[in-house]
């Protein structure tokens, strides 16, 4: 704990500093918002979503359950053009930035905007890492990487990447992005750690998944268009959801059997 | 280098390497960097003369748990050494990150000349800790705080209308 007085020398005497305080402050600040969401969620042990979705809870000590496998189900009829609540959640749970359309900075979800050139129909759809059960990244990468873990999740362990992007070309949903520059230390998150030189990708927010949350764009739709939940166990929201309505995977015909489905895809 | 390695930080434990190299010794017979150790929040993964020697194979063992196995929390998680292990700066009573040499896992190193590249990747001071700098007990934002946020809003736009 700091008292006021010296607080505010280094106010007066760091421009760099003061500003890098100003921001974790402001984040700090909305992380205590997040938080008090969660809590109201329901304790902590089993979660909802808007939507109803059930993620069950792991403690963190806990090994991972090889019978699940976490998917997600995503409602196009309730996204909109325009709302990126999913995306703004994402980049500051696991703190990264990224211009609209850069082809170089880090991007672990977007929202992709496509028209039926005959009809002129549009839709509005967050793309992501689709965790498929088959996946083309884990195939190529010469180290090991690129990885599945025993409930589906697929993601880079970096402390083995060597950056050569294999997986980056072999990826059909463009999901994964390679770190051009340093990350300063107030850029940084803790649970997502990423540096200059190694792929990153989304991870189904492995460090929530892992205690029991949902997550974070899951948590963050307004309309609760993502309903994430086990694909293995037939009474979760999900499997359940997904018995009644039809849903479908991008580029199905690739084979990669992917975690997430999206519903209403023309 | 690994292997070298070891035997340096066998020397700094038994004291053979660089006799009247460092001012400040720990214990008496002990020679090394004089390493910050708060005991307020309880006791170390293992007793600290183990650690000295084994805390890089504890860290890559759970790193592994916990990409593969998804295993959280605990006294051997990063967070938590990094929280035990916070060091604050003196003058302005926040935690110092690795850009400090007095930062806990920079003291040892320095020494020694061992440059993990862990701090790439990972926060060097644990997010809570921030959190505990920014927002008082009652979950509000400092007083302090908010007084430099405003000054900050202040000097980037209140000229600008
Ligand atoms: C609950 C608090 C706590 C946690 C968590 C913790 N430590 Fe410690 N650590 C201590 C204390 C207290 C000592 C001093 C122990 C002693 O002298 O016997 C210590 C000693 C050490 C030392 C030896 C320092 C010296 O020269 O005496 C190292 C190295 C170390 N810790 C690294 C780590 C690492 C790495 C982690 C995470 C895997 C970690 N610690 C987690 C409290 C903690
Ligand atoms: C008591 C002194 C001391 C402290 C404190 C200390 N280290 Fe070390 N550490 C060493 C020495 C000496 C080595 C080199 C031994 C070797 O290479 O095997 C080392 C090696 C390492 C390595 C392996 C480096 C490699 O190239 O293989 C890692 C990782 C590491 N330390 C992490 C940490 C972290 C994280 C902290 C802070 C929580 C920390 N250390 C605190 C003395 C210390
Ligand atoms: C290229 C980036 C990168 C580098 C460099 C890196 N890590 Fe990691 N590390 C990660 C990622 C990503 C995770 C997974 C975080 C998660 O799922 O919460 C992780 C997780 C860990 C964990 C488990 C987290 C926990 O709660 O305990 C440990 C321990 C760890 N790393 C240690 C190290 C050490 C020691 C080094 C330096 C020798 C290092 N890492 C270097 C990216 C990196």
């Amino acid at each position: 704990m700091m008292d006021q007085g010296a607080r505010d020398k280094t106010a007066s005497g760091q421009e760099v500093s003061r500003e890098d305080e100003l921001n974790e402050a402001r984040r700090a600040f909305m992380r205590n918002i997040a938080a008090a969401s969660v809590i109201s969620l329901g304790g902590g042990l089993t979660l909802f979503t808007v939507g109803g979705s059930q993620a069950q809870a792991k403690k963190p000590e806990e090994p991972l359950d090889p019978k699940k496998r976490w998917g997600m189900l995503i409602d196009t009829t309730k996204c909109s053009d325009g709302c990126q609540k999913c995306v703004d959640a994402c980049k500051q749970e696991n703190g990264w930035e990224a211009e609209p359309h850069s082809p170089h900075d880090v991007q672990w979800i977007r929202k992709v905007n496509v028209k039926d050139p005959a009809t002129g129909f549009m839709m509005s759809l967050p793309v992501m890492c689709q965790h498929c059960a088959n996946p083309p990244c884990v195939d190529v990468c010469p180290t090991g990487a690129s990885m599945q873990r025993a409930d589906g999740i697929v993601r880079v362990n970096m402390h083995i990447c060597i950056g050569c992007r294999y997986c980056m070309m072999a990826c059909p949903y463009k999901a994964r992005s390679f770190v051009h520059e340093d990350i300063p230390e107030e850029k940084k998150r803790f649970h997502a750690p990423m540096g200059k030189g190694c792929v990153t990708s989304c991870d189904f927010c492995a460090h929530r998944v892992d205690a029991g949350k949902i997550p974070a764009c899951a948590e963050a739709c307004p309309e609760g268009a993502m309903l994430f939940g086990d694909l293995n166990d037939p009474n979760s929201a999900l499997s359940k959801r997904l018995k009644g309505i039809p849903s479908y995977q991008i580029r199905e015909d690739l084979g990669t059997d992917t975690g997430i489905r999206y519903t209403r895809l023309p | 280098m690994r292997a070298l390695g070891k035997y340096v930080a066998a020397a700094l434990v038994t004291g053979v390497l660089g006799v009247g190299a460092m001012p400040a010794a720990t214990m008496a017979g002990e020679i090394g960097p004089k390493v910050p150790i708060d005991k307020s929040k309880g006791s170390c993964v293992l007793p600290g003369k183990e650690m000295r020697r084994v805390h890089m194979d504890i860290l890559k063992h759970r790193r592994d748990l916990t990409m593969y196995q998804g295993i959280r929390g605990g006294k051997q998680a990063l967070e938590a050494c990094l929280t035990c292990h916070m060091v604050k700066d003196e003058k302005t009573g926040k935690p110092v990150t690795v850009a400090s040499p007095k930062h806990f896992c920079r003291v040892c190193h320095d020494f020694a000349a061992v440059q993990p590249d862990c701090w790439t990747c990972h926060k060097s001071v644990p997010e809570a800790a921030v959190r505990e700098a920014m927002i008082g007990p009652d979950g509000k934002m400092k007083a302090s705080m908010m007084a430099q946020l405003r000054a900050f809003v202040q000097r980037e736009h209140g000229g600008r209308k």
